[in-house]
């Protein structure tokens, strides 16, 4: 049984860079580094979000994390054993206990299968049983994520946007997984769905204790469900701390400035809202720049930070930053913060 | 009677069997139906018809006298140039030709959509496999067919006889000169197929390679292969028609529709409807083809059967 010291996921030094190939010869030119040296665990029944604007690496960090990706670098630590080096028939036998959301309904779900088909995929592919055993488990799969059993032998087609995202979580599910990586889950749906199906992923979280990774660039969404929350950018992790004290206080200058422009529903408090607003563009992950990957674009910045790289340090209990303000001595005048929740403390935010 | 009816009334209007939703789907394209009736009664035709219909026995010179006659009762198609009924070379030939037709596309499709599936979905076969479609589509056909013919026809007639043995070889041959352009086709669907998301799914289920290829990716490559099956229909027949007029197809003495077309070419104008039967006969067979082809991708694409 995973504990604080033996979380169900470990990430360590977790590295993805895509080669480029260029010329008349196609010779390696140089590597995407989409993911360059991420670390982080999570507990069992957590949920951790990961936030970061397109492009980070928040998603290839989910499908490396299930070895979508062969990762260049790193271990990622599932359960007990470690995905990135599995044989491919050990890491078969591995899938069951991890599984994914994808973010595009329409496209996760294949359009010539029908819905029954598709939630028993994961059964014909880990289990013998015989049909009506894997009709009954597709039955109850649906029960459970609400879907009417009248509909098991209907197209993806036919279905709403929502229905189509609950049979992917059916499908998810179908093999009872510890672990689900969430990938933009409600990305592609509208915005009233968007609640049933997150009100639904907390639901099963807490009927069948599972674990998530929840990526997301919706920072609202991610403060509803997550317990900890990681920002990345640029391919590594800005600021792992627990949610409430990550939106009340943010510490690194990049979060700071990405919780600056979540919309206050309260007109006082909006008018009064401060917007850091950061200058230019981010830079390319095929070439990032020397030191710390923020420094182009930080309003802080300092001489440190354009010549070395800061690495992700426990600055105050269970907050992670990478950044050099933070540092060595903590001389940004910061306090320990009071308001830094235990990480598995969740409350319940229906 | 109204309460058997009523109980056997699905309760939703779609049929629950997916055979019976392709069924019905395809019965609404009209083309299709029209297209499965026309094959369908070509295929009677050749098949039973030349039991049916006996030619009488001519002498030579009754032959002589009556040969190129026009439509009568006696000779509802007319005679040849040797007094030969026409409509009897027409039904016998039609075996041949639709024989040839299909198993040469039949040939064909598989080995192109083997190919084409191997090379899109593994890297590493790639290259190796595409090189070799486009060998086969550099070498010239008739000279690489001329050759075969004549170095196999013979013991391959050895082996299981003439007839059987040129059935045999011409439609290897045809198969394996023209399985490139589906190759190609398959190959170009298959790269995209293999990126989407649920492929990239099944990937995460742990669904093995080849169950991936037989459930995501080939019964979403249908629609291209059909297409290109229907045409290939066409093209077998229109090849073999090549090689028999070169003397290397079946003996001459032997009907196909393509030998047919190339024996009337030459009084074409004085006698048209040597050309027209067995033109029409490959036109309507091709015609046939193309819209059951596409009939049935409609019915096979649940996205379409369900409207």
């Amino acid at each position: 049984m995973p504990t604080a010291e033996n979380p169900l996921v470990r990430v360590q030094g977790l590295k993805m860079h895509f080669p480029i190939y260029a010329g008349l010869l196609r010779r390696r030119a140089g590597e995407v580094k989409a993911v360059d040296g991420v670390s982080f665990d999570i507990m069992q029944g957590e949920t951790l979000g990961l936030v970061g604007e397109s492009g980070c690496g928040k998603s290839t960090v989910g499908r490396t994390l299930l070895r979508l990706y062969d990762p260049t670098a790193g271990s990622v630590v599932i359960d007990g054993e470690d995905i990135a080096t599995l044989s491919p028939e050990a890491l078969r036998k591995k899938r069951p206990t991890m599984q994914m959301v994808f973010q595009d309904p329409q496209a996760s779900l294949n359009p010539r299968m029908t819905l029954a088909t598709i939630i028993a995929e994961p059964l014909d592919e880990h289990t013998d049983w015989n049909a009506e055993k894997k009709l009954a488990r597709v039955h109850e799969l649906m029960d459970q994520v609400g879907l009417n059993r009248a509909f098991a032998s209907r197209y993806p087609h036919e279905f709403s946007g929502g229905q189509r995202q609950r049979i992917g979580i059916a499908r998810a599910l179908a093999l009872n997984p510890k672990f689900i990586v969430c990938d933009e889950p409600i990305a592609a749906l509208d915005v009233s769905i968007q609640a049933q199906v997150v009100n639904l992923l907390e639901d099963l979280q807490d009927r069948l204790g599972l674990t998530y990774l929840f990526i997301s660039h919706d920072l609202s969404m991610v403060r509803h469900i997550a317990d900890r929350v990681a920002v990345m950018y640029l391919g590594q992790i800005a600021e792992l701390s627990p949610r409430d004290a990550l939106y009340s206080r943010p510490l690194h200058p990049y979060a700071q400035a990405l919780l600056s422009a979540v919309p206050e529903p309260d007109p006082a408090r909006e008018s009064s809202r401060k917007r850091i607003i950061l200058q230019g563009d981010v830079p390319s992950p095929a070439n990032p720049p020397q030191g710390c990957n923020f420094c182009t674009r930080c309003p802080r910045v300092f001489d440190r930070c354009r010549i070395d790289e800061p690495q992700l340090a426990e600055v105050e209990p269970g907050r992670f930053v990478a950044c050099h303000l933070y540092s060595d001595n903590q001389t940004g005048g910061q306090t320990a913060g009071t308001e830094a929740n235990e990480p598995t403390n969740k409350e319940n935010v229906q | 009677m109204t309460d058997t009816s009523a109980a056997a009334r699905p309760k939703r209007p779609k049929s629950s069997s997916p055979l019976l939703a392709i069924w019905a789907q395809f019965r609404s394209h009209k083309g299709a139906v029209f297209g499965l009736c026309v094959l369908g009664f070509m295929l009677v035709a050749v098949v039973i018809g030349p039991w049916l219909w006996v030619p009488e026995k001519l002498s030579v010179a009754q032959a002589i006298k009556l040969k190129n006659q026009g439509p009568s009762l006696r000779f509802p198609l007319g005679t040849d140039q040797l007094g030969r009924d026409m409509l009897a070379r027409m039904l016998l030939a039609g075996r041949i030709s639709l024989a040839v037709g299909m198993v040469a596309m039949t040939i064909a499709i598989v080995f192109g959509t083997l190919i084409g599936v191997l090379a899109g979905y593994f890297r590493r076969l790639d290259g190796p496999l595409m090189r070799l479609a486009d060998m086969f589509l550099a070498l010239p056909l008739i000279p690489l067919l001329l050759v075969m013919v004549m170095l196999f026809r013979d013991k391959i007639a050895g082996l299981i006889g003439p007839e059987l043995g040129a059935f045999a070889l011409i439609v290897f041959a045809i198969g394996v000169t023209s399985w490139m352009a589906t190759a190609r086709i398959v190959r170009g669907e298959v790269l995209t197929l293999k990126e989407r998301e649920y492929v990239l799914a099944a990937r995460s289920i742990g669904v093995r390679p080849n169950r991936i290829i037989l459930r995501h990716i080939l019964p979403n490559v249908v629609s291209p292969v059909m297409v290109a099956a229907t045409l290939g229909v066409a093209e077998a027949i229109i090849t073999e028609s090549v090689l028999s007029f070169l003397g290397l197809g079946f003996p001459p003495d032997f009907p196909t529709w393509g030998r047919l077309l190339y024996d009337g070419l030459q009084y074409m104008q004085v006698y048209p409807e040597r050309v027209i039967w067995p033109g029409l006969a490959i036109s309507l067979t091709v015609l046939s083809v193309n819209y059951i082809g596409d009939g049935l991708r409609d019915a096979l694409d649940p996205r379409i059967r369900g409207r």
